[in-house]
Order: structure tokens, then C-alpha cells, then sequence
């Protein structure tokens, strides 16, 4: 149904702000498959939203490899299991060396769902920094 | 057939792979996407050629049916025309039931091929099926790596540009939860303001108690009117 991730992105930037849980949402398109989503004041954490070929992935990237500390690596990825499914709407990730929380959503999820996975994402990602704090530098 | 998540796990260790390089060839989506339509045109003649079998293993049941009717038909016939001394007519029926076990012989053995058919065929079906839904899902987790490989690209030029150079995790935490401090110490403020100034204000509280406030009613307007008129008079 939404096919085009500028459209989308723009439907869920202007819903209602109860429906954006209350915080302001900015994005911008950075190319034709991937949109930038910046959570009022949070710039540090941006939420990437991509089309993939029949999803919606929503990710927001933790911190890289030389923030972990490395003997604490194993207990990290206990932990990060343990949370992955308590954590609401995400799941931990690594992308190449980098560490993250996602979610995935069908093509035709509504700009409400789109909206609920980000802000809820965003909420995750601040509470997953924290939980996993001990194990960075 | 070789598991997808070996394949994509290959594929994803660092080091191996360049950046931006596809995780399956050009060449072996394309050979997979081929092998999909094949498997569902095998899939469509599957099922309309099942829907053939299965109407002549019905008729073909119906034959065997007839016929064994037919012979015991033919028997008791002939069991009759013996009881009443008809011997060349009980003859001919003994032929006939001799021709129709013949004939019942041919029609099951066809109906059992038939039989075995159907059951091949439903396996052809499942086999189909199996291969679409499996070459559907891996092309799917293919196409899907090959999106976040994208986005990682993106999130990597986007987050090494610009001013907000890769901060570590813990001073980004940090600088969120004290800019979110600095708007819930701006709200105290501004509720604080907006009691001073606002509704909570003194004057609004000793207008409250009926004490000073400029709140003139009509009452007490034409009061004083009343008042200046009789201090003229």
C-alpha cells in the first residue's frame, strides 16, 4: 500500500501528537530506500527507516565494536538475548561492526504503526544503552 | 539443499566481503527466480492434470462397480436357467460372466495405476510447493541483507558526516537525558512562572477572597451611581 517511503514518512511525521507518543518527529530521505528519522531531542540516536524488498526495517545503531569492551563481549550478548524479547515492537542486531535495534513491519503497516515502531524504538534504544552500559568503554 | 543462513552468514563475515558486493551473484537470483516459475508451472500442470486423474479414477470406480454388478447378474442368471434344465442358456451366461472377468480384470488394473498416479502426482504437488515456499523465503532473506547492507552504507556515510561525528553510545545517553532534564527543568520553571504571574498569582487570590481586585459588577457600578446622585441632590 505504501509504496513510497517519502509519502509514508511524511504521513507519519504529521499524524497527531498523541499518536507520535508525544515527541516530534523530523526525517529526511537519503537515498530513494532509506529515510533519516530524528526524534526531537535525541539527534545522537537517528532512527533509519529502509524499504526492503517486502518490509519495512526500522533501525536505530547502538555503538560500534571499539566501544565494546572486549573481555565483557560474551556477557553483552547474554544480555542482549535475555532483553531481546521482553524489549517491545525490537530486536537486538549487528550490522557489520556496529550494534543496533530494530524492527521489522509488513509494507502495509499504517503511518499509526510506523509511528508506534519509532517512538518505541527510540524509548529502546535510550533504556538498551543504559542496561548495557557496564560492557562499554 | 544447503542452508540460506549458512549462505548469508558466509556471505556477512567481515573481511571476506567488499562493501556494497551483493550476498548472491546476479546470476544465482537469477537462476533462482527461474527455478520458482518452474516449479509453479509444474505446479499448475501438477493440479489440472491430478483434477483429470481423479475424474477418471471415479469413472474408472464406477466401471469396476458396473461390472461386478453385471456378473452377478449374469451368475444368478445362470444359476436360474441350470435350476430349470435351460442348459444352453445357463452356457451363454457362464460365457458372458467369463467376458465381464475379463473385462474386470483390464478396469482394475487400469483403476490401480490410476490410483498410483494420483498419489504421485500429489507428491509431484507438495515437492512444487516445498521448492517455491523455500526459494521464495531464501531470495526473500537475500533481497532483505542486500536492503540492510544499503541502509548500513547510508547510516555510515550519514553518521561519519556532518558535525555529530560517531559519538560513543554513553555520551550520546548522556547529552539526550540532560537536554530531556534541561525541558522538564524549563517546564518547572515555566509552571513556577505561571503561578507567580498566572492564575495563582496574589492579587488573584485576594480577588478570590473578595479582597481588593478591580472585578466592578453592575451592582456595584449603579451603587455608586446611586451614591454620586444623592451626594449632588
Amino acid at each position: 500500500m505504501n509504496k513510497n517511503l517519502k509519502e509514508l514518512m511524511t504521513q507519519v511525521t504529521t499524524l497527531d501528537d498523541e499518536k507520535r507518543g508525544g515527541l516530534d518527529l523530523s526525517f529526511e530521505i537519503i537515498d530513494e530506500q532509506v529515510a533519516k528519522v530524528t526524534v526531537e531531542d535525541r539527534d545522537e540516536l537517528p532512527i533509519f527507516i529502509t524499504m526492503a524488498d517486502d518490509q519495512l526495517l526500522c533501525i536505530c545503531s547502538l555503538f560500534d565494536e571499539s566501544q565494546v569492551t572486549p573481555e565483557s563481549r560474551m556477557a553483552m550478548f547474554e544480555s542482549m538475548l535475555s532483553l531481546n524479547i521482553p524489549m517491545p515492537l525490537s530486536s537486538f542486531a549487528k550490522m557489520d561492526d556496529r550494534y543496533a535495534v530494530f524492527g521489522a513491519m509488513s509494507l502495509n503497516s499504517s503511518a499509526e504503526d510506523v509511528a508506534l515502531e519509532i517512538t518505541t524504538l527510540s524509548d529502546n534504544s535510550l533504556d538498551a544503552i543504559e542496561a548495557l552500559s557496564d560492557y562499554l568503554n | 539443499m544447503s542452508s540460506i543462513f549458512g549462505k548469508l552468514l558466509t556471505a556477512l563475515r567481515g573481511g571476506a566481503r567488499e562493501a556494497g558486493e551483493a550476498v548472491m551473484d546476479a546470476n544465482a537470483t537469477r537462476i533462482y527466480t527461474q527455478e520458482i516459475e518452474d516449479a509453479k508451472k509444474n505446479l499448475g500442470k501438477a493440479k489440472r492434470d491430478l483434477t483429470n486423474i481423479m475424474a477418471s479414477q471415479t469413472k474408472g470406480a464406477r466401471d469396476v462397480k458396473q461390472l461386478q454388478d453385471d456378473i452377478a447378474k449374469y451368475e444368478a442368471s445362470a444359476l436360474s436357467a441350470m435350476e430349470k434344465n435351460e442348459e444352453e442358456l445357463a452356457l451363454s451366461c457362464a460365457e458372458k460372466v467369463g467376458e465381464l472377468q475379463t473385462e474386470l480384470a483390464v478396469q482394475e488394473q487400469v483403476l490401480a495405476q490410476t490410483a498410483a498416479q494420483v498419489i504421485k502426482l500429489k507428491a509431484l504437488i507438495k515437492q512444487s510447493e516445498t521448492t517455491i515456499r523455500e526459494h521464495e523465503r531464501e531470495l526473500k532473506m537475500v533481497k532483505t541483507t542486500e536492503s540492510v547492507q544499503k541502509a548500513t552504507q547510508s547510516i555510515t556515510n550519514t553518521q561519519h558526516a556532518g558535525a555529530n561525528k560517531l559519538l560513543d553510545a554513553k555520551s550520546s545517553l548522556d547529552r539526550i537525558k540532560a537536554r530531556q532534564q534541561h525541558t522538564f527543568d524549563q517546564m518547572d520553571a515555566a509552571e513556577v512562572l505561571e503561578n507567580e504571574m498566572g492564575s495563582g498569582s496574589l492579587d488573584d487570590k485576594l480577588a478570590q477572597a473578595g479582597i481588593g481586585g478591580n472585578k466592578n459588577s453592575a451592582s456595584d457600578i449603579l451603587a455608586k451611581l446611586k451614591q454620586g446622585a444623592a451626594n449632588k441632590g
